[in-house]
């Protein structure tokens, strides 16, 4: 094990073609943890069973801790370490700050990567079909409102529109 | 405490007050964004399992596969000469126990005689890769000679024998409590209606979402530094020392944010002391993460708890007196379950007038994964009964469940039978916001067949009155240092576990020196660099550190003020800190910026440092026990659930909770929301799904260790929730506040069971209320037989003779008085 020889494979990370030399069994959760160091991808389960290792794989929400990283060989990766550029947040990341749909922080990224997805597909969901597509993330601090709240806030503004939270959701009824 | 002269307004409060006379605030009450917020949004927040050394081992544990065993030998012979492998460590290497009540030292880093879960650690390995530890595990021979296991509580009262520890009070009985407050069954035979119930709580677990992790380093100067996802760094530093036998200045403590606790990372584990002692032993450094299944078997949630309650009541709904037994699964070690045991007894007196309180509370060792605290720690269950229990008083009374409650309120500024002191108490207003807010009364008993509403009320603690370990140094500590380019450092021992405790400590230090929270720096949860705080429990960091954090700022201001007076020529009293900069309020251009402030300051002093600290008012009991229950202040919540009950199915869908919590004051009230809906969240969980379940012959296999099969609510599960925040301030928290983590989770179970009630007629008198029970209760129905589910029986306990208490109203002073001889065995 130990002596498995490495492989190595050409893939693009957050825009950038990157060579990448693991062992074979690796997967896609650990080559972006452990031999790229984006430690932004998180893990709960290493079983596919609670969505927080998601990320983008041309395009799509996959969980990383299922996917081979040689599976990924030519493809295209986009994970939470993208998402701010220029130094600047993504209106997805500043929603989920400003609402607190961020509370421990640690399945943050996956829903985040989950709801832009589904916001590039579709650009004015309800509240329905955001309870669908994120349905396979787990967290256990928010109850999930403040997420569907910020999702909805940065759906408006990356729409155009001039958009606030609710009284009710940063004050109470 | 001081707070004259920095504002514009003036609020009428007694002396020892922290509700400082702020109109007009800037901060305190905002819903701004958490400190660590851009952090979090962008993944650069290190957790535990994200750090990395050079010449980093990966730890792995062997844990035992049997529920009760001798260990008889262990050959770790192979594993040790396998190519990578670098230690192997057994129970022999560490022999001293630890635990995190100093009257349950119950645990072993790695099993030494005996096992008593499955999942109990046996062995550690440290080596090159997670394979090669994961291989050399396989490598390693344990031969067990099995115990009959204990599988539930009433086993555990069965079977004394064979004993599952050699401590405790008596057979496989940790710990047997006998409270008793007034003459209860006299109070009770008062009431015009007695009624008794039996409810059965089920075990539940954290389930956060980060998996435990821990990484050590040992330096060859003899000090060792390990990082780790705690809850609470300095117990596990007094662990840790104790363990290892090294010096506490030697060990350094680092909590990482933890990502999700609710409880479970709050005891110090085996899996830190193992990678601090094979750190030493290799001179590398040496990290563990546990896989999702390893997060079961640490486990410490919710305690399986049976309980019986008998009440009396008048017709006008006042209590007459209560007797509470409850009766906890406590697994196969200690952990908090003491304290778990007394506060399934300690809280129902803070809530609605008990006149005359009888407490039997008993803990059982059992052969699986240890209890310990989740989010609300012990009162849930007893809430649950409790709330369920008079909404069927008040059926029998014919009485409103919303009036009937509302009667029998425990006044502000009281003190109970039991002796803990009530200060603000905004129950009344919470259940109006909620029956006004849910239509309740054009609901309730209203709706047609298979829709129903329920409510329910709960309390909770805002920091508990006593500390662990028995000392009487503060709870919480800060010290604050002013940097002369007008940053502002904040230094505490409290622990960011999501709840929003890093923003709090500088919203409060924001606020009193009258800068953005942004120009402040926090750092928290390391024991070389903070001072202590006891942790992230108890729902104490609000008040607790936030009263330290208070403290140090005003001296700080105090500091400022001085010479900023002196130079501005301007009287201190006068002067104003806010939107970063010190001015006169009676001119607001004579000023200065917050940044000359410090400058004048240090010229003339030297380096602006300052201290705060927080240590909780004294308890009003005095009787062996009185330690559980005592809080600086209490949360009060109100809740309605609406159901839909399909009756083919059983299944409940629960699409609105209304809740309405009085918070104290918030400070920042978008962080309050979001503790109140995640607490409705977990407590949904709880009462419709979330169960540690155990099967096999033995019932004591974990029903399936992973998150797939341990339901819990996703987004097609949670319903919608209208929350109120209730602003009654209470003298005793910063600004007012009091706790809102926890409180909010309790009243979800009862809501639920009763709007099930209301729904189809039958009683769920356990959760989770599943369909199952639902369908059984339904049938029964049908049959004309009884329409419920739940516990028939709780066993015969051999309690203790009560510790007998005069309340405060028969002259009592919170000691209990020597009592008459009693049968050991009371009739029950």
């Amino acid at each position: 094990m130990s002596n498995e020889s490495k492989v190595k494979i050409a893939l693009v990370v957050n825009g950038e073609l990157t060579e990448v030399a693991f062992a074979p069994h690796k997967t896609l959760l650990e080559v972006l943890r452990e031999d790229l160091s984006l430690t932004g991808t998180k893990h709960g389960c290493e079983l596919g069973e609670c969505g927080t290792c998601t990320v983008l794989l041309d395009g799509t929400p996959v969980l990383s801790c299922l996917a081979l990283g040689l599976a990924c060989a030519g493809r295209s990766v986009r994970t939470v370490e993208a998402m701010a550029q220029g130094g600047k947040l993504h209106p997805l990341q500043e929603t989920f700050a400003d609402l607190g749909a961020a509370q421990c922080g640690y399945c943050t990224p996956a829903f985040l990567l989950a709801a832009e997805a589904l916001l590039a597909s579709n650009p004015k969901p309800t509240r329905a079909e955001i309870k669908d597509a994120l349905a396979g993330n787990l967290c256990r601090c928010t109850g999930y409102i403040k997420i569907y709240e910020a999702v909805e806030l940065a759906a408006a503004r990356m729409r155009g529109e001039i958009a606030e939270p609710s009284r009710e959701s940063l004050y109470g009824n | 405490m001081a707070t004259e002269g920095w504002n514009d307004g003036e609020m009428e409060r007694e002396n020892r007050s922290n509700v400082p006379s702020v109109q007009r605030s800037n901060i305190i009450g905002k819903a701004l964004r958490k400190v660590d917020a851009v952090a979090k949004v962008t993944g650069t927040t290190r957790f535990a399992d994200d750090l990395a050394f050079p010449r980093m081992l990966y730890c792995k544990l062997l844990r035992s596969t049997e529920p009760h065993a001798r260990i008889v030998s262990i050959d770790t012979a192979a594993a040790a000469s396998l190519e990578g492998v670098h230690a192997v460590l057994t129970g022999r290497d560490l022999p001293i126990p630890f635990g995190i009540l100093p009257v349950s030292q119950d645990e072993h880093t790695l099993c030494v005689d005996k096992v008593r879960f499955i999942g109990d650690p046996v062995a550690a390995v440290a080596a090159t890769s997670e394979e090669v530890a994961t291989a050399a595990l396989d490598l390693i021979k344990v031969v067990y000679e099995p115990l009959k296991s204990i599988a539930s509580a009433e086993e555990a009262v069965a079977h004394p024998e064979p004993r599952i520890h050699d401590y405790g009070d008596g057979g496989n009985l940790h710990k047997l409590i006998d409270l008793e407050f007034g003459d209860a069954d006299a109070g009770i035979a008062a009431g015009d209606v007695v009624r008794e119930d039996l409810f059965f709580f089920e075990g539940s677990t954290h389930l956060p979402m980060e998996q435990h992790a821990a990484v050590a380093i040992w330096s060859p100067d003899g000090k060792l530094t390990l990082w780790t996802s705690t809850q609470t760094p300095h117990y596990v530093h007094r662990a840790v020392a104790k363990v290892l036998e090294l010096a506490p200045a030697r060990i350094r403590v680092i909590a990482t944010p933890n990502g999700g606790g609710f409880g479970g990372k709050s005891d110090p584990f085996n899996h830190e002391i193992a990678v601090a002692k094979l750190a030493m032993l290799t001179g590398r450094p040496v990290k563990i993460t546990l896989t999702r299944e390893e997060v079961f078997y640490c486990h410490r949630g919710r305690h399986p708890t049976l309980m019986w309650v008998r009440t009396g009541v008048k017709r006008d709904g006042s209590i007459t007196g209560m007797h509470f037994r409850s009766l906890l699964d406590g697994g196969a070690y200690g952990s908090y379950g003491v304290a778990s045991t007394y506060y399934t007894g300690a809280l129902q007196t803070v809530t609605y007038h008990v006149p005359r309180y009888h407490f039997q509370g008993a803990r059982a060792f059992t052969n699986k994964a240890p209890c310990g605290p989740k989010r609300g720690h012990g009162t849930p269950q007893p809430r649950f009964a409790v709330e369920v229990h008079l909404d069927k008083i008040a059926e029998q009374l014919a009485i409103d469940p919303a009036e009937l409650r509302l009667k029998t309120l425990v006044p502000p500024n009281s003190l109970t039978a039991n002796y803990l002191r009530v200060g603000s108490m905004g129950l009344g207003t919470c259940i109006a916001k909620v029956v006004e807010g849910s239509d309740w009364k054009r609901k309730f008993r209203k709706l047609p067949e298979g829709h129903g509403v329920g409510l329910a009320c709960s309390s909770y603690i805002s920091g508990a009155g006593l500390p662990i370990y028995w000392n009487n140094m503060p709870h919480s500590g800060v010290q604050l240092k002013c940097d002369r380019g007008g940053g502002v450092t904040v230094f505490c021992g409290s622990t960011e576990i999501g709840q929003g405790s890093d923003s709090i400590l500088a919203y409060i230090v924001a606020e009193v020196l009258g800068v953005d929270p942004f120009d402040i720096a926090v750092v928290t949860a390391d024991t070389d660099l903070t001072p202590v705080d006891l942790g992230s429990y108890s729902s104490r960091v609000t008040l607790m550190s936030g009263n330290a954090a208070l403290q140090a700022a005003e001296r700080a201001r105090q500091i400022l003020a001085l010479h900023a007076g002196r130079k501005l020529e301007v009287p201190v009293e006068r002067l104003t800190f806010a939107g970063g900069r010190v001015f006169d309020s009676k001119d607001r251009k004579r000023g200065a910026s917050f940044a000359e402030a410090v400058q004048w300051a240090e010229a003339a002093e030297g380096t602006v440092g300052t201290v705060g600290s927080y240590t909780p008012p004294q308890s009003a009991g005095k009787y062996r026990g009185a330690g559980v229950g005592p809080s600086p202040a209490y949360s009060y919540s109100a809740c309605v659930a609406e159901v839909d009950v399909d009756p083919e199915t059983g299944i409940v869908r629960v699409p609105t909770i209304w809740i309405a919590h009085d918070v104290g004051r918030s400070i920042n009230s978008a962080s309050v929301i979001g503790q109140v809906e995640g607490s409705i969240y977990m407590g949904l969980g709880e009462a419709l799904m979330e169960e540690m379940a155990y099967r096999g012959d033995l019932k004591v296999v974990h029903k399936i260790p992973s998150l797939l099969e341990y339901k819990s609510p996703t987004t097609l599960e949670m319903c919608d929730v209208i929350t109120y925040l209730v602003e009654d301030p209470d003298p005793n928290g910063p600004f007012g506040a009091k706790e809102v983590g926890q409180g909010p989770l309790l009243p979800v179970m009862p809501a639920v069971a009763n709007a099930v009630y209301d729904a189809v007629g039958v009683r769920i008198d356990e959760v989770p209320i599943t369909p199952e029970k639902v369908f059984k209760a339904l049938k029964r129905k049908q049959k004309g037989e009884s329409p419920r589910y739940g516990p028939e029986q709780f066993p015969d306990i051999p309690w203790p003779e009560p510790i007998r208490v005069p309340t405060p109203w028969e002259g009592g002073d919170g000691k209990a008085v020597t009592a008459a001889p009693v049968p050991l065995e009371r009739p029950h």
